[in-house]
């Protein structure tokens, strides 16, 4: 274990000093004055940067190796986009500035936002959402508003059962009431059960697609069709727009409100859980309601406009994390039309190869071909008492990440693997003869996945005790 | 460019393997109809080399903040930032890692989010404090959701004299859920007014908000309204500058039952207004109610202490519809730059920080006080950002400074009207120097200005 920085700190000690204040004031004069110290470490330079390479050798991470964590797309994060977006012309801006000191930045957001467009053949865009499920949130609160402002009260938005927990959890935010709605035995929507559940107090059926099971709803024509022949729109979760990318637009095929992921599909880092950015596009008829200020242009010059009165108002006090625009704008222009069909191809290949190396070593529920990943179960190693966890901190040991576990939640024992377009067949390779010697494990010593993982920092935890007891925050002395 | 590695070689291999002929028998999921018949209508894909002097053009059509003497302030603020934060933020062990969902190859990144909360905790004398939220703004609206929940509804009071964006951002939440918002007006001092909010209690209210110091940079009498909301029965949230908190009573001393703001102060370059950093902190009581991520300590098997993220059943991915909030991503490594930006500074430095702020911000108010045809409508009791109405429209005055140099702060007519159209917010921080202090002032008084 490593002590933490209020353990290692000791009084007198300096990391950064301010230069010498050269407008001393007497005293300083204010009402309800702090009496407490607040409590801060102190430590010098070389001992934080230790502390900080202690426990950076304590993570996981794309750099180290493959992530096929399901759902969440962790692909390689281009070192030139880290370098671009570091540009002071970029980071020292501030968001009240006049437009015509950000006109770089603000090209940039109307580039970007004309390229999602493209790439999703959706008609605009929103960036303003922080991440995903703040995109979410967004998309529902466009939905809500559209059909207010027809005078239309819908309550219901209907959600697979496959879904990821945040679509009901943002549904549920805006006032509506979530339905979930039960796959087929493809794991699919069926078209002719939707049409039973839509009604006119349907206001948006919200899916996912590629759904969690990696699997694209191959009656999505129809299901759309059956949809808004009621008035109803639907939503598209795109998480899994990696899958997509230069072979199926969502706006082609009648989505009405999506968002995407820049973290996941876009290649910008996950940063230990954020910033991401989750923007939001919508067809024709929902434009209207998006967020305001938008970047406009005229005669090749940018500005803000704040013109919007039936729009939803601000989702973000600025225009969202920018930062992460500029690393996504980034691998767009790097890659262009040709580079993101290959990145979808390859995604696609890279999936149903690791499927083909593990269906028979595990079971596959729901038969392929998938798309940019696909859901194991590890049900048939129960009979020797070992579980999906098992298999998951067992490839601790091997060194490598585990998929999504327990998710989607309609199949038992879930492993959930999106290997990523950048992963090389070698490693596909050395992920799938771990998987596959872990059951032979399980077979032949169940033991040892049940003591797994053994050569990490540490051993399984206990959050039992935790949940009981939390220890939410250090101690309250420095001593 | 392709950051792609399988060769065609690979490729055969494996189209082998899964045993189809060519790549578009594994699109036969995908009905024909509904594919693209061509390619992307995209911008030609560029070279590393290319790409880098496209952004470095873009980039260069930007005059930012950092290229003036900033007075711009309002929420995000131009500070020192210690080389420290930008080595420990760049290490791929944290910026390519994700949510960590398996504890065990995640100690790094659990660890630090502890000790992030940890400090925000310290900061503002509150019991917990959750891994982080998108920015101050959201998680000002998540704090009312979370009172309003907490109470089963009721009206929930907010100063006029908050941040008009983040009043923007708290209208949109609180049409979704039809919460109710009262404005309560500021006095001429430019604080809020107490009697209004202590009629306003009288009938059923949810939760106060306190801005502190509030948009005009003014101290609010924070006790007095903690007493009056706890004696109606209500919630006190709390949105303050964290900086603030090195020398103004902190949330946890006053009562606030949830604490929250905004963490770009701590180590965050300004970037356009993102990404930035949400905080929150409450009381243990409150714990359940919370939204975000928690990260507690626990052991390991053999007795090992270690990380995890615990109280999930609060979250999407277990309670679904009925979780305390939709958040799932957060700003993980905007916390882990407050933390980094926190423990170099320590104790001392983070005084220094606050205490210069403020000596620096009153010394240019004084100056302005002795400057014929400024004034300054609020008083002296402002933290690090006031109120000045110029002897010129504020456009002009502003355009002017910026051709010498000078930001010369957020012209305040188009939100509060009534402040009229000479009205600027003037943030000085520990980074303006006593020259460009000076210069500010030579401005307003006319000299040097070139008007």
């Amino acid at each position: 274990m490593s002590r933490t920085i209020f353990e290692k700190s000791k009084p007198g000690r300096r990391g950064y000093r301010i230069p010498d204040n050269d407008c001393p004031v007497e005293r300083i004069d204010l009402p309800g004055m702090r009496t407490s110290p607040l409590g801060l470490p102190e430590m010098g330079e070389q001992d934080i940067v230790r502390h900080y390479v202690e426990l950076a050798g304590k993570n996981y991470h794309v750099d180290k190796g493959i992530y096929p964590l399901g759902s969440c797309t962790m692909k390689y994060n281009p070192l030139v986009n880290e370098e671009v977006a570091r540009l002071d012309g970029f980071t020292g801006l501030h968001p009240a500035q006049n437009d015509a000191d950000a006109q770089g930045a603000l090209e940039l957001v109307w580039r970007l936002e004309r390229a999602l467009c493209e790439v999703t053949g959706m008609a605009a865009f929103t960036l303003q959402p922080a991440a995903g499920a703040h995109g979410e949130l967004t998309g529902i609160m466009l939905a809500r508003a559209y059909f207010a402002d027809r005078g239309e009260k819908r309550k219901i938005v209907l959600i697979p059962d496959s879904a990821h927990g945040t679509n009901p959890a943002s549904v549920a935010i805006c006032g509506f009431t979530p339905k979930t709605i039960p796959s087929n035995e493809r794991g699919l929507i069926d078209p002719r059960a939707l049409e039973k559940e839509v009604t006119g107090e349907t206001a948006v059926l919200m899916l996912t697609l590629p759904n969690t099971l990696g699997l694209f709803e191959r009656e999505i024509a129809e299901i759309v069709r059956v949809v808004h022949a009621k008035g109803a729109l639907v939503y598209m979760d795109g998480a899994n727009m990696n899958a997509l990318l230069g072979i199926v637009r969502p706006g082609d095929i009648g989505i009405d409100v999506m968002h995407i992921n820049l973290h996941k599909t876009f290649s910008t880092p996950h940063g230990g859980g954020g910033p991401g950015s989750g923007p939001v596009g919508v067809a024709g008829p929902l434009v209207e309601y998006l967020p305001v200020p938008r970047v406009v242009e005229e005669k090749g010059v940018f500005r803000l406009s704040p013109d919007g009165p039936k729009s939803i108002g601000r989702v973000h006090p600025y225009l969202g994390n920018f930062n992460v625009f500029v690393k996504a704008y980034a691998y767009i222009r790097a890659l262009g039309g040709a580079g993101l069909r290959e990145v979808a191809e390859n995604a696609i290949l890279n999936a149903n190869y690791l499927c083909a190396r593990l269906k028979t070593t595990y079971d596959l529920k729901y038969q392929g071909p998938c798309m940019h990943e696909f859901v194991l179960s590890a049900r048939n190693l129960k009979k020797f008492g070992v579980r999906a966890t098992d298999v998951a901190k067992r490839l601790l040991d091997y060194g490598f990440h585990p998929p999504t576990v327990y998710f989607p939640l309609i199949v038992e024992e879930a492993l959930m693997i999106e290997p990523v377009e950048t992963e090389s067949k070698e490693a596909l390779d050395q992920y799938a003869d771990a998987l596959e010697k872990i059951a032979e494990e399980a077979e032949k010593s169940p033991e040892m996945l049940h003591e797994a993982p053994v050569t990490t920092p540490v051993r399984r935890l206990d959050e039992a005790v935790a949940a009981r007891c939390p220890d939410l925050c250090g101690p309250g002395d420095l001593e | 460019m392709s950051y792609i590695q399988n060769t065609d070689a690979d490729r055969s291999e494996m189209r082998e393997r899964i045993g189809v002929q060519s790549f578009d028998e594994l699109l036969e999921p995908i009905p024909e109809a509904l594919r693209m018949g061509g390619l992307l209508n995209l911008e030609p894909p560029l070279a590393e080399a290319d790409l880098a002097g496209l952004f470095r053009e873009l980039a260069a059509k930007n005059r930012p903040a950092t290229s003036f003497a900033s007075f711009l302030g309002g929420g995000i603020y131009d500070r020192h930032v210690p080389a420290l934060v930008r080595y420990v933020t760049s290490r791929s062990e944290f910026y390519t890692s994700y949510t960590p969902y398996q504890a065990e190859v995640s100690q790094g990144t659990l660890q630090s989010i502890y000790e992030y909360q940890s400090l925000i905790c310290r900061i503002m004398g509150m019991d917990v404090a959750n891994a982080s939220m998108y920015d101050g703004a959201t998680a000002l609206a998540e704090a009312v959701l979370m009172a309003s929940g907490m109470k089963g509804g009721g009206a929930v009071l907010v100063p006029r004299a908050l941040s008009p964006r983040y009043r923007a951002v708290l209208d949109t939440y609180a049409t979704a859920r039809a919460i109710e918002f009262r404005e309560i007006p500021y006095t001429k001092e430019g604080t809020i007014d107490l009697e209004r909010v202590k009629g306003a209690l009288k009938e059923k209210t949810a939760a106060v908000i306190l801005a502190q110091p509030n948009y005009f940079g003014l101290v609010e009498p924070a006790r007095e309204l903690a007493d009056a909301v706890h004696g109606a029965g209500a919630l006190l949230i709390a949105c303050v500058d964290p900086v603030s908190c090195a020398i103004l009573a902190p949330p946890g001393e006053y009562g606030a039952d949830i604490a929250v703001g905004e963490g770009q102060s701590l180590g965050l370059p300004q970037s356009y207004g993102g990404p930035l950093l949400g905080f929150m902190a409450t009381r243990t009581e409150y714990i359940r109610r919370m939204p975000g991520r928690l990260i507690s300590g626990t052991v390991d098997l053999d007795g090992k202490r270690g990380y995890v993220m615990t109280l999930q059943t609060r979250e999407q991915h277990i309670r679904r519809e009925k979780a305390t909030s939709n958040i799932c991503t957060n700003e993980a490594l905007c916390a882990l730059s407050a933390a980094v930006y926190l423990t170099a500074l320590g104790e001392r430095g983070f005084r220094d920080v606050a205490e210069q702020s403020y000596a620096k911000s009153h010394t240019l108010y004084s100056m302005l006080a002795g400057t014929k045809g400024a004034s300054l409508p609020f008083g002296r009791h402002f933290f690090q950002e006031f109120v000045v109405e110029l002897p010129v429209a504020a456009e002009k005055f502003l355009g002017a400074a910026a051709k010498k140099g000078v930001l010369g702060g957020i012209p305040l007519g188009a939100s509060f009207p009534e402040l009229g159209g000479r009205a600027v917010l003037v943030a000085v921080t520990e980074r303006r120097t006593r020259a460009e202090i000076e210069l500010y002032r030579d401005l307003v008084a006319g000299k040097g200005a070139g008007r």
